[in-house]
């Protein structure tokens, strides 16, 4: 909250006489393109801040009831496959990178290279949303969907899941209260990747959109604020992965 | 006066003698409160006061007429900090004052005698230790501190009885208390205070004070027979508790007499004072409570026993203060053989095995 | 209050409104309803709230009707259960929670800190569409039937044991919320990054101080109202009981995450209205408001401590005495602004020179109303009163005063006092003033009985109650009925204005603020150059001077 307006007072005279030559894509009601970028910078950072606090909620419910249930979050944690959440987590520390070189492209001027990496991030965002499919399948197959025939049987007995059970032979049986806060556990889990997912989705819509906008030429003529504002969102799903991964499938795997 | 319609002299005479700004004062902490209430009306009319005050005499002295030139003030920081310090002062007044009546309002004392009520759509159900159950209604002696456990079958409810000033809400799932000692005998208004659907407004009843022969009658009169802790007898029979909760060496689980009050350990390391939410959650939770040095094999009874059920076994458990009063429960059921009463298999309830005497 | 006024009108019969303005720019349906202009898209903003404000109003005085007498006659149980339901969703979210930052903001923040428009015009607009989705949807669940479940949804009232339409009603609230948090992200950014040369925050008039604290909160809390709907809306669909204590889940767990946002709730609520306030009282004292560096500093406050009082909504709901301590002391903490605030009011009357037109009525009743409903607040802040009184028609007697008595009325203070502006006419001086007293009178006469019927004891959400609390609740609905008449007026005579109002001319009220020093109504534009800001806020020594430039270079 510094003291000084937004537009310095010598920035206002160069304003005027320029009037007329402002960049095609400056909107009218900003002074200076400099404005318009670091206005709609600041706007996506504080849009973010919001997609935090809609994600705390979340995050605190967890953590409360892993708090209360430890057992019962213990055991559903092991039957998350650690092998696609790794996977996962590589794609998408992966498609953040490709976003970056994107930013650099697009402000560098390089069109092709701005296509290929946009094309790479929406590739590897794809993968993302591929490898989670198969995980959510194998928890239908499982029937470890909250709601839908939810069993609690790989709880009570562990030796009937002979693929969770290779992993880890230590776990023993839960008890029946025990084994059916289990369905609290992956409730949490599918509201918080699916939320996840959801946002993935959205990305990758806009990201179709931008490769389109990409190869007519939009982003390599000097406004880059469309692809550096989306490398933001990019990057705050990616980090929020970073999180949902360790809480969700790291956190118990000594247990 | 007679110029006034008669219906509306009979109104106003019922008014004036109804009249009331506030409901009677009928247990020891009503007059404490509206102690605080009325020091918090007088402050409230103060500030009120002195706003208005300032506003009409600043309004009259200062009006485009009286005083045609505004005179440009920035601001006077003795006067802010004057009406910081002071609001901030008597707000700290009424927060000490009201944190102390809610602490005494929800701190029951030791020689409380405990009523529990179960709240559910759409009426109160109060059960008395001695086995009087009341609808819609409340018994109480006077000069007796009563504390209520509560709890509610379904939704959230609230018990309120405007006339002790106390309130508390009744929610499914864990036992909330609330206690009071009435002063006046007389009937009282009992109100539910949270909304919980269609009958909300009808979910009322009343609150009964009697001297304490008065009540002494009643209770002899109302009993249907047993008391809640024989109630529980009964149900920690018939469901085999006594199959691992008993004071055999080799029993699988801890032996509970004296439980109520004690200090355990459960498998976390923590320590736990085991009062009526603890014996409820260990009963439909077990395995979120285990208790050090015991297995976790203790079967749920979530969904095979009412909380009516519930508060008759916490009742039992708490006048359980020997084994030989264990023995006593025993001695009224057959005990399977050691080595049959092994843990249920999942979802098989215990009390299919072993057998139950009536 | 004789005939002394500050108002300077242009001569009736030469002047006229300025042919080329905000309105006329455009002509068409779509050049409205595709609009980035800020000043359109509060005005389309404006008729919205004004017609959910009177749904909202209607079941008011249902409620209030059916409350005549002690017996459920009017209406069933039921009935009357969806109708406080949607009286406090809608009159919440459908009207409170947009009225000030969504027209007034909407419409003043570009001007008042000298710049063209909103930082993000189309995600302006993309606010008032939701808004407008969010609204369809309400209408349509109160057309299938209502919901019942309070607008405070306790779960598992909400979740598990009504078949209403809670969900249709979750998801509505859940648009209503992001198009509050697109307005006040929209807000934050313009007031950090649209500046004009030489406004420095302390320039700042404020109005904007007050809807950036409101923005700050809408922005940080309603995502949490969002997910909360979310898990509401999952739980009655898949079931999973994450609030059903059966399942393990717990239903304190809802009141804590909703009451997180809810409480932030009503300082936005309130906020702007106190900005419009600030400006009020200062032009009709033609003085600075006293204190500007305290007031504004305590819109921040409000905000910050607002976040941190939750939990005072759940003393009685078996927390833990001692988080009961902690939250306790915090909403004393949380008061002592308001005080400061409505201090500060008062005091700007000090050695200034006051005239009473309807927009200085309606502050001076917020003033006092609100300085009734905020004590009766401290009422249950200390925990030990909240227990008799929490439930029962005091706490509606509270929040009505704070949000009736205060908020509405800042809100019609603010409507009247930039009328001239938003369309360049006048409104009719004496049918405004006797409307401000009629809505006075009215609402002291509804809710201050409610006062004494909470301490008795009566409890809120009851559609039969007994006998002896008719009285207090007859004259309750015959202040009703005047109340109801006290906000009809202005429809009804602002209406009148638009067609038969006298021309107002750029600055009818002599205020300071950039935004009188442009055409009324304004250009879409809003300035033809940036302007420049060369002195401080609420300079009324600039404003002479300004003038009487013009008198001599015209002259």
């Amino acid at each position: 909250m510094s003291d000084s307006p937004a537009i310095p007072h010598g920035a206002q005279v160069e304003a005027d006489s320029a009037h007329h030559e402002h960049p095609s894509y400056q909107r009218h009601h900003f002074v200076t393109f400099e404005q318009q970028a670091d206005t709609t910078n600041f706007a996506m950072w504080l849009f973010l801040l919001t997609e935090i606090m809609f994600f705390g909620g979340l995050f605190t419910a967890y953590l409360i009831m892993r708090n209360w249930y430890y057992p019962a979050f213990v055991a559903a944690s092991h039957q998350l496959n650690i092998g696609w959440g790794t996977a996962n987590t590589a794609v998408l520390i992966t498609s953040s990178f490709t976003m970056a070189m994107g930013v650099w492209c697009a402000e560098t001027r390089r069109k092709a290279g701005l296509v290929l990496c946009l094309g790479l991030t929406f590739i590897l965002g794809l993968a993302f949303l591929g490898i989670k499919s198969i995980e959510y399948h194998e928890k239908w197959e499982k029937h470890h969907i909250p709601g839908l025939h939810y069993s609690i049987k790989s709880f009570v007995d562990p030796a009937s899941d002979p693929e969770v059970y290779k992993s880890y032979p230590q776990d023993t049986g839960l008890q029946l209260d025990m084994a059916n806060k289990t369905e609290l556990y992956f409730f949490l889990y599918f509201a918080m990747t699916g939320m996840h997912a959801l946002h993935m989705i959205i990305g990758i819509a806009i990201l179709g959109f931008m490769i389109f906008r990409a190869r007519a030429g939009a982003y390599t003529t000097g406004h880059v604020t469309f692809v550096e504002n989306f490398g933001l969102y990019w990057h705050f799903v990616d980090i929020i992965w970073i999180f949902l991964f360790p809480l969700l499938y790291l956190i118990s795997r000594h247990q | 006066m007679n110029q006034i319609s008669p219906v509306l002299w009979q109104f106003l005479v019922k008014w004036l003698t109804n009249f009331a700004l506030f409901p009677p004062e009928a247990s020891k902490i009503a007059p404490q409160m509206d102690a605080l209430y009325f020091f918090m009306v007088l402050v409230s009319l103060v500030g009120l006061t002195i706003v208005v005050l300032l506003i009409v005499s600043f309004s009259l002295l200062y009006s485009k007429k009286r005083h045609p030139v505004a005179v440009q003030i920035e601001g006077s920081t003795l006067l802010e900090a004057t009406w910081t310090i002071i609001p901030l002062g008597l707000f700290l007044v009424m927060f000490v004052w009201g944190a102390l009546l809610y602490f005494r309002i929800y701190t029951p004392p030791a020689n409380a005698m405990n009523i529990y009520i179960v709240g559910k759509q759409w009426m109160w159900k109060a059960e008395h230790p001695g086995g009087q159950h009341e609808i819609n209604s409340l018994h109480v002696p006077t000069g007796q501190a009563v504390q209520l456990t509560l709890i509610s079958q379904d939704v959230f409810h609230s018990f309120s009885i405007p006339a002790f000033r106390v309130k508390r809400e009744a929610i499914p799932g864990r036992y909330t208390t609330v206690w009071f000692e009435a002063t006046t005998p007389g009937t009282y208004h009992l109100f539910c205070t949270q909304y919980c659907g269609t009958n909300h407004s009808q979910m009322i009843g009343d609150i009964v004070v009697m001297t304490p022969d008065d009540f002494r009658i009643w209770l002899a009169g109302s009993t249907s027979g047993n008391s809640l802790a024989q109630d529980g007898e009964r149900l920690f029979a018939s469901l085999s508790c006594n199959a691992c909760h008993n004071p055999r060496a080799d029993s699988r689980g801890p032996n509970l007499a004296n439980v109520y009050g004690s200090r355990l350990t459960l498998s976390t390391g923590q320590t736990i004072t085991a009062d009526d939410a603890y014996l409820r959650q260990s009963i439909l939770n077990p395995s979120a409570h285990n208790i050090q040095g015991y297995a976790p094999i203790m079967p749920t009874y979530q969904g095979q026993i009412s909380e009516e059920g519930v508060i008759a076994l916490v009742e039992y458990l708490k006048n359980l203060n020997s084994d030989y009063r264990i023995q006593q429960t025993l001695n009224t059921t057959e005990l399977p053989a050691a080595n049959e009463g092994s843990a249920a298999p999942a979802g098989k309830s215990p009390a299919a095995q072993g057998e139950v005497k009536p | 209050m004789s005939a002394a006024t500050i108002v300077v009108l242009p001569d009736q019969s030469t002047a006229r409104i300025p042919k080329m303005n905000f309105i006329t720019r455009e002509n068409g349906l779509l050049s409205w309803l595709l609009t980035g202009d800020h000043k359109r898209i509060a005005t389309l903003y404006l008729i919205s709230i004004t017609f959910f404000f009177f749904i909202g109003g209607a079941l008011a005085g249902l409620i209030r009707l059916e409350l005549l007498t002690p017996q459920t006659d009017l209406v069933a149980a039921d009935t009357y259960n969806k109708l406080f339901t949607m009286h406090g969703v809608i009159m919440i979210f459908f009207f409170l929670v947009p009225s000030v930052p969504a027209t007034l903001g909407n419409f003043l923040i570009p001007m008042m800190v000298g710049a063209k428009d909103l930082a993000l015009p189309k995600v302006n607009l993309l606010s008032w569409y939701l808004y407008i989705i969010a609204g369809i949807m309400a209408i349509y669940t109160m057309a299938a039937g209502g919901v019942d479940t309070g607008w405070t949804f306790t779960t598992p009232l909400s979740t598990h044991y009504l078949n209403t339409h809670v969900i249709s009603t979750g998801l509505a609230i859940f648009v209503a919320g992001f198009s509050s948090i697109f307005t006040g992200l929209n807000f934050i950014v313009t007031i950090h990054k649209m500046r004009c040369p030489g406004m420095t925050w302390f320039r700042l008039p404020l109005f904007v101080w007050s809807n950036y604290a409101a923005s700050i909160l809408m922005v940080l809390g309603t995502p949490v109202l969002a997910i909360t709907l979310v898990l509401i809306v999952l739980e009655r669909t898949v079931g999973i009981g994450v609030f059903d204590p059966a399942k393990g889940g717990d239903p304190l767990l809802f009141q804590h995450l909703f009451w997180f946002y809810s409480h932030p709730a009503v300082y936005i609520m309130i906020l702007p209205g106190m900005g419009v306030i600030s400006e009020v009282v200062s032009t009709f004292s033609r003085k600075r408001v006293f204190g500007y560096t305290a007031v504004a500093f305590s819109s921040v406050a409000i905000a910050v401590f607002g976040f941190f009082v939750w939990a005072h909504h759940m003393f009685i709901m078996g927390i833990s005495n001692y988080a009961v301590l902690v939250f306790s002391l915090l909403t004393m903490l949380v008061a002592v602004p308001s005080a400061i605030k409505i201090f500060n009011w008062a005091f700007t009357l000090y050695k200034g020179s006051i005239t009473f037109e309807t927009p200085m009525l309606y502050a001076f009743g917020f003033m006092g109303l609100f300085t009734i409903g905020g004590m009766t607040g401290v009422f249950l802040g200390a925990s030990g009163t909240d227990i008799h009184l929490t439930e029962t028609y005091f706490i509606v007697a509270h929040f009505h005063f704070v949000m009736v008595g205060g908020m509405l009325m800042a809100f019609l203070a603010g409507i009247h006092f930039w009328w001239p502006k938003w369309t360049g006419r006048m409104y009719p001086e004496k049918i405004s003033q006797l409307a401000a007293v009629v809505t006075f009178i009215g609402f002291n006469l509804t809710f201050f009985p409610q006062f004494i019927l909470g301490t008795l004891g009566m409890p809120r959400r009851y559609a039969a109650y007994p006998p002896e609390f008719q009285i207090l609740n007859v004259f309750s609905t015959a202040g009703a009925t005047i109340l109801g008449i006290g906000y009809l007026l202005p429809v009804l005579y602002l209406t009148w204005s638009l067609k038969y109002g006298a021309i107002a001319g750029n600055n009818p009220w002599q205020a300071t603020g950039l935004e009188w020093q442009t055409q009324s109504p304004p250009l879409t534009e809003n300035f033809l150059e940036i302007p420049i800001m060369d002195h401080e806020a609420y300079d009324y020594e600039w404003l002479e001077r300004m003038q009487q430039k013009e008198v001599a270079s015209v002259g």
